[in-house]
């Protein structure tokens, strides 16, 4: 259902669908994400869109569908079917969190030393290695800060490297969040409201390290996101999501001229068929907002 | 805000009747507890015990919660000045007093002094002097933000200690070593001192799980009954020596904390807790029911004690061989044993400290650190929980398990007994008292609260009075521990960073 404009498919969802009990909070949701684009996800409070990032990150094991992903080096996997913690590690898909979730007790040099503890932990021989102090090791933990030094710079925190993360201002910490999942080495990057409480400087800056990890990484992006301005200006697709199905998928400007997602937005009325004239008022009015 | 000192500063008047209502409850309530606590005592007569009624000394008591109170009220509301002369006049005549005993012990001074022990009068003395050093505190810094200085002030001094501790924990070391050879050292005070490098080994090993990992461990103490059982019964059952059996009791040991880490790796916090206190029990009951093999409750005894490279420490050697001082043709001294396992437990806490302090920097001691911020944080960027925490477990526990058979190798006797629940919180209290994570904190927690009470032998119970009580203060006032400082693992800029940091 979703042509993805010709690029590599790098993550297929395919009939996802997440039973809590009784309640289905994803149901039949079935998109593609593609290398070198940024693909939204979008939908009111409550759509979905965080289960469906659960699921895809290991989190949640999905009660039906399969997650496919693409590596360009590692080959194919099943998410579905991976532990938590290997997604990561193995397939390459890193996240941030809507309430962000560093370790605040640590420096942030730390942080994205932590990301990339994986290679680490095999150049010290788990360990062994490194507590004889070998040269092996000392040579990749200086790759590990080499690799946070990039990540720093772009984020503009190599200021603040030694600083406690918990101490950081609120934009640092969401920039270091995004730091950390890239100093993981990833190919999808899922974003998880990555501008809530940005204040508009901010979110442009944002944008712009977005764009710059799409363009110069040329990784996948996942995006999560309520506000607007980010979603239309740097999204490559817009996949919708209401009450747990997927409404629409499409460019950014076909999704601001969908009627479904206008009416997810805005509300039904309680009249089953909209009268012609009121239909029209409400789709030339929505995309402004 | 605070005003220069020197200037006057307008005081908000002092309601009198508020504050002798404030300390007369003190008084009081003081008053209900020493009643029953200090007004009764049973002693020893020919024919039975009788009960003395120590009256007098509740109504000292009350006096001193009464006058304390009102101290501290006065400190409060900006008023040092009558602190300052009646702690330096009380502290003078009780100086005078207990050192006059002390030069004198037969002009029977001691009459005079308010409590009837010794302990007691010299607490009460130190207690005169720190409302002393308060009060010229207080006159010197007129200030509002009392509260706010204090935290700030211990702060900077952990994170002083912390930096410093290149320069301290050599020189603490250099004590330590020289330590069995100045001429205070005694049997009494060497014993102390291998009890509490015992604890400050132990402390450093649980710091692994607690400190580091982040998972509160009520049951430290098992692993140490592993430890030194297993020592125990390879040596009597197997014929082994000391050497040979310390790396089996600590693999032993991590072992028994891998199959306590498996069934607890979904919990957190309190149910993590309830689990090991469990946990802790459970290996006491089974060396006290599993008779045959352990010998239960009558313990095991005739634990060979250690070797120095194979050299007994005996006076009289089997026809044939050498011991320690026949061979380096030394006088026999019986101290030779306890100075040799003095150094053995300070060696053993050396290499724990070291090894933590190492692993600290590489990517498994990040990894744990990391745990104990956020589990779920750790998973999104691909660490594994499940190894991570096995091995905290695992290598906490070898280091209480090499604690346990350097337990039983000075004890020469084991039995459930010694590896009751009090133990594994006295570890804990080391953990959090000295800070958790903090290496130097620790080492000044165990000796705080293992050798201090050595010496307040003659409180008897209100030891653990003491004990609790120092317990609720420091959590007042310390949360996080005394020297509670966090110093990142990695630096980018060593020196400071280049520009200038913003102000936060």
């Amino acid at each position: 259902m979703n042509g993805n404009g010709g690029a590599h498919g790098l993550i297929a969802v395919e009939h996802l669908t997440m039973r809590f009990g009784g309640l289905v909070a994803v149901d039949d949701v079935s998109f593609d994400g593609a290398d070198r684009q940024i693909t939204a996800i979008i939908g009111p409070n409550g759509a979905g869109k965080t289960t469906v990032f659960n699921c895809l990150t290991g989190f949640y094991k999905p009660t039906v569908g399969r997650l496919t992903l693409n590596h360009p080096e590692n080959g194919q996997f099943l998410l579905e079917r991976m532990e938590g913690y290997q997604i990561p590690a193995r397939a390459g898909i890193a996240r941030t969190f809507q309430n962000i979730r560093l370790f605040p007790a640590m420096s942030v040099l730390e942080n994205l030393v932590l990301a990339q503890h994986n290679v680490l932990m095999r150049a010290s021989g788990f360990s062994v290695a490194g507590l004889l102090g070998m040269r092996r090791y000392r040579e990749a933990e200086r790759q590990a800060v080499d690799l946070a030094k990039y990540w720093l710079d772009r984020t503009s925190l190599t200021e603040r490297a030694d600083w406690e993360a918990g101490n950081l201002p609120y934009g640092d910490q969401r920039r270091l969040e995004i730091a950390r999942a890239m100093c993981t080495k990833p190919v999808l990057l899922c974003l998880d409201e990555p501008a809530a409480g940005l204040n508009p400087k901010e979110s442009a800056e944002l944008n712009k390290l977005l764009l710059y990890v799409r363009d110069e990484h040329r990784i996948g992006l996942l995006l999560i996101e309520h506000d607007m301005s980010v979603v239309m200006e740097i999204s490559d697709r817009i996949i919708v999501l209401d009450y747990g199905r997927n409404i629409a998928a499409g460019t950014p400007d076909e999704i601001k001229n969908n009627p479904d997602v206008i009416r997810a937005y805005l509300g039904e009325t309680e009249d089953e068929e909209l009268p012609a004239t009121v239909a029209r008022d409400l789709q030339d009015s929505a995309p402004r907002s | 805000m605070a005003p220069p000192s020197g200037t006057t500063t307008i005081l908000p008047p002092l309601d009198r009747r508020a504050v002798l209502k404030e300390s007369a409850y003190i008084a009081i309530f003081v008053f209900a507890l020493a009643f029953g606590l200090v007004g009764f005592k049973t002693e020893d007569v020919p024919g039975g015990l009788e009960i003395v009624t120590r009256f007098g000394q509740v109504f000292v008591a009350a006096l001193v919660a009464f006058v304390g109170r009102l101290g501290m009220i006065l400190l409060r509301e900006q008023r040092p000045v009558p602190v300052l002369w009646g702690s330096a006049a009380f502290a003078a005549v009780m100086l005078a007093l207990l050192i006059g005993n002390l030069a004198a012990p037969a002009a029977d001074l001691t009459r005079y002094l308010p409590f009837g022990s010794v302990v007691i009068n010299w607490l009460v003395t130190l207690l005169a002097v720190v409302f002393f050093g308060r009060a010229v505190w207080v006159l010197r810094h007129r200030s509002r933000a009392v509260t706010a200085g204090r935290e700030a002030v211990m702060d900077r001094v952990a994170a002083r200690v912390q930096r410093s501790a290149r320069v301290i924990g050599p020189l603490l070391l250099g004590i330590a070593i020289v330590f069995p050879f100045l001429p205070v050292a005694d049997r009494w005070l060497l014993d102390i001192a291998i009890l509490v490098a015992t604890y400050i080994m132990l402390g450093w090993g649980l710091n692994i799980v607690v400190g580091l990992a982040g998972l509160l461990d009520l049951g430290y103490v098992a692993f140490y009954a592993v430890g030194a059982y297993s020592y125990a019964l390879l040596a009597t059952y197997f014929d082994l020596g000391f050497w040979v059996c310390l790396p089996f009791a600590g693999i032993m040991a991590a072992f028994a904390g891998i199959l306590l880490g498996f069934p607890v790796l979904r919990l957190r916090g309190d149910y993590l807790a309830i689990v090991t206190l469990g946990f802790g029990e459970m290996i006491r009951v089974i060396l006290l029911n599993w008779y045959k093999f352990t010998k239960g409750p009558d313990g095991i005894s005739g634990i060979p004690r250690p070797s120095f490279f194979g050299l007994p420490f005996t006076r009289n050697p089997p026809d044939g061989s050498e011991s320690f001082h026949s061979f380096f043709g030394l006088e026999y001294s019986p101290l030779d044993r306890i100075i040799f396992l003095y150094y053995l437990i300070i060696a053993l806490a050396l290499v724990t400290n070291f090894f933590t302090l190492r692993i600290r920097k590489l990517p498994v001691g990040r990894a744990w650190e990391a745990l104990r911020e956020d589990e779920t944080a750790c998973r999104s960027i691909g660490i594994n929980p499940r190894n991570t925490k096995l091995t905290a477990f695992a290598i906490g526990a070898m280091f209480g398990g090499f604690g346990g058979s350097f337990f039983a190798t000075r004890q020469g006797f084991i039995s459930p007994e010694s590896f009751t629940f009090i133990e594994s919180a006295i570890i804990l209290a080391v953990v959090v008292l000295g800070g958790m994570g903090s290496q130097i904190g620790v080492a000044f927690a165990a000796v705080i609260l293992i050798g201090l009470p050595e010496f307040f032998r003659e409180l008897q119970q209100y030891r653990m009075l003491a004990f609790g009580a120092a317990m609720v203060m420091i959590m007042v006032w310390r949360p996080r521990g005394l020297l509670a400082h966090r110093e990142p693992t990695i630096r980018l800029f060593p020196q400071g960073p280049p520009v200038k940091e913003p102000k936060t």
